[in-house]
This record gives C-alpha cells, sequence and structure tokens, in this order.
C-alpha cells in the first residue's frame, strides 16, 4: 500500500482539486510567482497571500522513468514517471505516474495531459501523452 | 586570528555484511575500537559524540542507534553531543564535530554512522524505501512516494534520463563506474561485493528505473563506521598523522526537492563544491584520491563534474578515459565504494579515503597519496570536504 499525502494548509488544495478535474497550482498574489511544491509564503516576496488556482493540466516532459522493481508488494510493474514542466506555471513541474501506452515510449519534450484518480480523500495525478487514450494498451 | 583547523585522527568500520543479525551496537562497539586503535587513544580520551541522522525509523535499518543510547552502551562522558537530520547528510556529522573542536566544545569527538538495513530486509520489512508501511507521508517525500516515487532509485532515475538526453551518456559510462569500483572491491577484503563484475554482467542485470539498472545502486548492509575529529593541538598525542579538515563546503542553492531543482543535470553538489574552493587554495589537480558519494552510480559524474575534475557534460569522456579507476589520476572510491563495498552512508568512502592518506589501504594504496577530495550525498543533500596530511 502507497501513503498517501498529509494534507496541509500548503498542500490541500493541490491534492484535492483533482475532484474537479482541477490542477491547482499555488500563486504568490502580490508578484505572481508560482509556488510548488506549495507554500503559504512567498519565497521571493515573502507575502503570505498565496492563491492556489486552476492550470490547463498540459505540460511538457522534462524527465521520466520507468519503474521496475515493485517496491512494496501489489506494486504493478513497470510503469512510467514523468516530471512534466507544467503550463502556465514557469519554473514549476509536477511528477506523476504516466497511464496510457507502453511506458518506455515516454520521451523527454512530449506533451501532456493530467487526470487524477481519487484515494481515500486525496485525488492523485496521473500524466498521459496528450493525443494518446490515457486507458489504451500498446505504444 | 585564524582558528587551528580540525583534524581526523582515526577511523574504524566493523565487519559489514549481509543479513549478520548482529545488533546495531555490536556493530558499532567493534567499528569504535578499530577506530581508537588506529587514533591511539581510548574511550576515556573521547568528550564528543555526532551523528546523522540520530535515531530514525523513516526505513527499516536505516538508523538504529541514536546519540542517547549510544552514550550509554559505551560509557560515554561527553562535553558535547549532538545529532544531524538536516543539513549536508552524511557530511554533517564530521563538519559540525570539527566546529566543536575548532570552538573549543570537545577535543575527541566520536562521530557514528550506523546501519541494519540488510537484516532489516532480510526479515521482511523492505529497506530503502521510505514511508513503506505508514498510511500518510508528509514533507518531501510526500511529493514523491504517493505518485509511484518510493525509491531513490527514481530519484536519481530521473537525474540519469535528463543527463544522458543532454549530454550522450549512456549505461556502457555507467557501467564503466560500476565495474571499476568492483576492481577495487576485490582488492578490499572488508567489501561485501567481491565477485568480479563484467560490463556484460553489468548489462544483463535486472533494470530498477530506466536507465538505472541493479548494478548501479549501492547495496543495502548491516555494519557501523565511526570517524574520529579532534582538535588540532590534540590531534598531536594520537598515533598516526593528523588528517587536517582543509576545506568544507555545504552551500545549497536550490529548494528541498528531487524534482524541482532548475537543472537536474546538476545537483546540491555543485554549489557545495563551489563553497568547498572558495574555501582553500588548493584545486582539484591537488587531489590524489577521491571519494564521491555513489549511492547510484550516476552521482559518480554529476560529483566530478560539481568538483570541477571536468567541465559539465565531459564525465563520460573523463570516465571513458580512464581516470577514476585503478591505476586512474583521480581515483574513486578505492574501496569498493557503496556500489560495491555497502552502503554506510558515505562514512565508508570516507574510511577508505582515510586508509589512503594514512598508507593503509593494503592492495589498493595510491602512492603517497596526501590530498582526499570526499563529496557526500546526492539530489539536494551534499557536503564536500577536502582532507590533507601534511
Ligand atoms: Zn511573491
Amino acid at each position: 500500500m502507497r501513503p498517501l499525502p498529509e494534507l496541509t494548509a500548503e498542500s490541500s488544495a493541490f491534492w484535492t482539486g483533482g475532484e474537479r478535474g482541477d490542477l491547482m497550482i499555488a500563486f504568490c498574489d502580490a508578484c505572481a510567482r508560482a509556488i510548488h511544491p506549495p507554500q503559504v509564503v512567498c519565497p521571493t516576496c515573502l507575502s503570505r497571500s498565496v492563491t492556489a488556482r486552476a492550470v490547463a493540466g498540459t505540460g511538457t516532459v522534462y524527465t521520466c522513468t520507468v519503474n521496475h522493481q515493485p517496491w512494496v508488494p501489489d506494486m504493478q510493474v513497470p510503469f512510467a514517471i514523468a516530471v512534466v514542466d507544467v503550463d502556465g506555471a514557469p519554473g514549476i513541474r509536477v511528477t506523476a505516474p504516466v497511464t496510457g501506452g507502453d511506458p518506455a515510449a515516454v520521451r523527454i519534450g512530449q506533451r501532456m495531459a493530467i487526470r487524477f484518480e481519487p484515494a481515500d480523500g486525496v485525488w492523485l495525478p496521473l500524466w498521459h501523452r496528450l493525443g494518446h487514450d490515457p486507458d489504451g494498451e500498446g505504444a | 586570528m585564524a582558528m587551528a583547523k580540525a583534524t581526523i585522527t582515526g577511523t574504524g568500520m566493523s565487519d559489514i555484511g549481509r543479513n549478520t543479525h548482529r545488533p546495531a551496537m555490536h556493530h558499532l562497539a567493534e567499528a569504535t575500537e578499530r577506530a581508537l586503535a588506529r587514533a591511539g587513544l581510548t574511550l576515556a580520551d573521547i568528550d564528543g559524540l555526532c551523528t546523522y541522522p540520530g535515531k530514525a525509523d523513516n526505513s527499516p535499518g536505516m538508523s538504529p542507534l541514536g546519540t542517547g543510547e549510544v552514550r550509554g552502551a559505551l560509557g560515554l562522558q561527553t562535553r558535547w553531543h549532538c545529532a544531524v537530520p538536516d543539513g549536508p547528510a552524511q557530511m554533517a556529522p564530521i563538519m559540525v564535530a570539527a566546529m566543536a573542536v575548532m570552538t573549543g566544545q570537545a577535543r575527541h569527538v566520536l562521530c557514528f554512522r550506523a546501519l541494519t538495513e540488510s537484516s532489516s530486509q532480510g526479515v521482511g520489512r523492505r529497506a530503502s524505501v521510505a514511508g513503506a508501511g505508514k498510511a500518510q507521508i508528509g514533507g518531501w517525500l510526500s511529493w514523491l512516494v504517493p505518485v509511484g516515487a518510493m525509491s531513490a532509485a527514481n530519484w536519481a532515475g530521473w537525474m540519469a534520463t535528463r543527463y544522458f538526453h543532454e549530454f550522450g551518456m549512456t549505461r556502457d559510462h555507467l557501467g564503466m563506474v560500476a565495474t571499476g569500483q568492483r576492481a577495487f572491491a576485490l582488492a578490499n577484503p572488508a567489501a561485501v561485493m567481491r565477485k568480479p563484475l563484467t560490463l556484460e554482467d553489468y548489462h544483463a542485470a535486472r533494470m530498477i528505473s530506466d536507465p538505472l539498472g541493479l548494478f548501479d545502486c549501492d547495496v543495502p548492509i548491516d555494519g557501523a563506521a565511526v570517524v574520529i575529529v579532534s582538535a588540532a593541538d590534540a590531534a598531536a598525542d594520537c598515533r598516526l598523522p593528523p588528517l587536517r579538515i582543509e576545506a568544507m563546503g555545504s552551500a545549497l542553492r536550490s529548494s528541498e526537492s528531487w524534482d524541482q531543482r532548475p537543472d537536474l543535470t546538476t545537483m546540491g553538489a555543485h554549489d557545495a563544491a563551489a563553497d568547498l574552493w572558495a574555501r582553500t587554495d588548493f584545486k582539484p589537480g591537488n587531489a590524489d584520491v577521491l571519494a564521491l558519494y555513489d549511492g547510484f552510480s550516476i552521482f559518480v559524474p554529476l560529483w566530478l563534474e560539481a568538483l570541477g575534475f571536468c567541465g559539465h557534460g565531459e564525465a563520460k569522456d573523463f570516465i571513458t578515459a580512464g581516470n577514476i579507476g585503478p591505476g586512474g589520476r583521480f581515483p574513486v572510491n578505492t574501496g569498493g565504494g557503496q556500489l560495491s563495498g555497502g552502503r554506510l552512508h558515505g562514512f565508508g568512502l570516507l574510511h577508505e579515503a582515510c586508509l589512503q592518506l594514512w598508507g593503509e589501504a593494503d592492495g589498493r594504496q595510491v602512492a603517497d597519496a596526501r590530498t582526499a577530495v570526499c563529496g557526500m550525498g546526492g539530489g539536494f543533500i551534499a557536503g564536500a570536504m577536502l582532507l590533507n596530511r601534511d
């Protein structure tokens, strides 16, 4: 069983936005900086006015790996985990497993889209290749 | 007035192994005896105690001993003790101890690291998986573990994928790191992996987290290592020539994260290494031996670049040219490293570097080694140290 994230003042918006299908990223209200992982203080200007906003939910693969090792019982392998530069949130990456198709086909530079799966009160992000069936098999 | 620099006067490592089922404290007592004998000190001389991270249960067997029970078991009467869970990790206790002896808080500080990850794994508890078995997880791990990145092999795998993409490195180059360190291990009776390893063996092994395979990952073991950090004047009483801590670097210019550093072909290592060289007149060319953190093979080329032994993106050529293996100009992890020697979280690598500087690395001794460059940690965790014997 994979541990789930603790919900905190900083992180709740991110982990629950998936209920509405939204990728929620924290932005500073004063200087517009995107902050991830989210914080309640802006590290650029120390503003305490930080608000999570939905972004498009798309991005570009910065890097990835295909995990082959079942680290815990019942872990289905292999699967790809992508670190994705998020559209509309400069300097921010969101990391998540990739669904749909051959995990070995995930490449740096590919365009990705997000969706979410519920897990006991949180919504975990999943990336898939833009234009591909997120539940599809094969390449 | 500049303070006299701290020194290392003794190191010791227990008989490390896999599934030893010995108590961690037995390993530590053995390592302590050996370090004291090497230093020519007794327990009564030890007046300081320091460790990383302190007693911790974030993965099984990762840190079974804290300062409290070690003070008790060794019967220590300390003037100063400390555990350092944050900071430059594996290097933190050595650095903090150095500052303690330089400011007169203690004269001889016993720094230790003990692990029983192998036995913990052997009884069915998974080692090396942070947070496994917990229902919820917080902090920086909460951005990794719940999204399937349960192991540092995944996090290092991202770095390797990006580095390969930008600079044309391949698994052949990482294989040279793994096989080179295995060649060193064959000459080190204390190493746990003592069968020859060829590039064919390396490529045939199963994949763990692409592009990192089994032999790109260090080996969980049971064992302990001790490093005694002494004040410069106190070092004069010791048996071996003191190893001066010429400089330390622990800068970090990115956040506490394995995926947000703007350039993941660099690590905290690059920040710490720059700081190291800013604090000494020594240059990379002065190094005789290197101790570079090899929790995963990809960290070795990144540390080589961080420390300026070659330029950014040039490590594959530097490695291919034979610089870091047996007989190379800049031999790295001459005891076999953690890849072949076992994972003592940097303390084993530091112990080996010290043996080299004392001329005690039988069978793998680098002639007249006087200067060691040590870089510990991966990802956002990094500390660098330069040791010199006059
Ligand atoms: Zn701001």
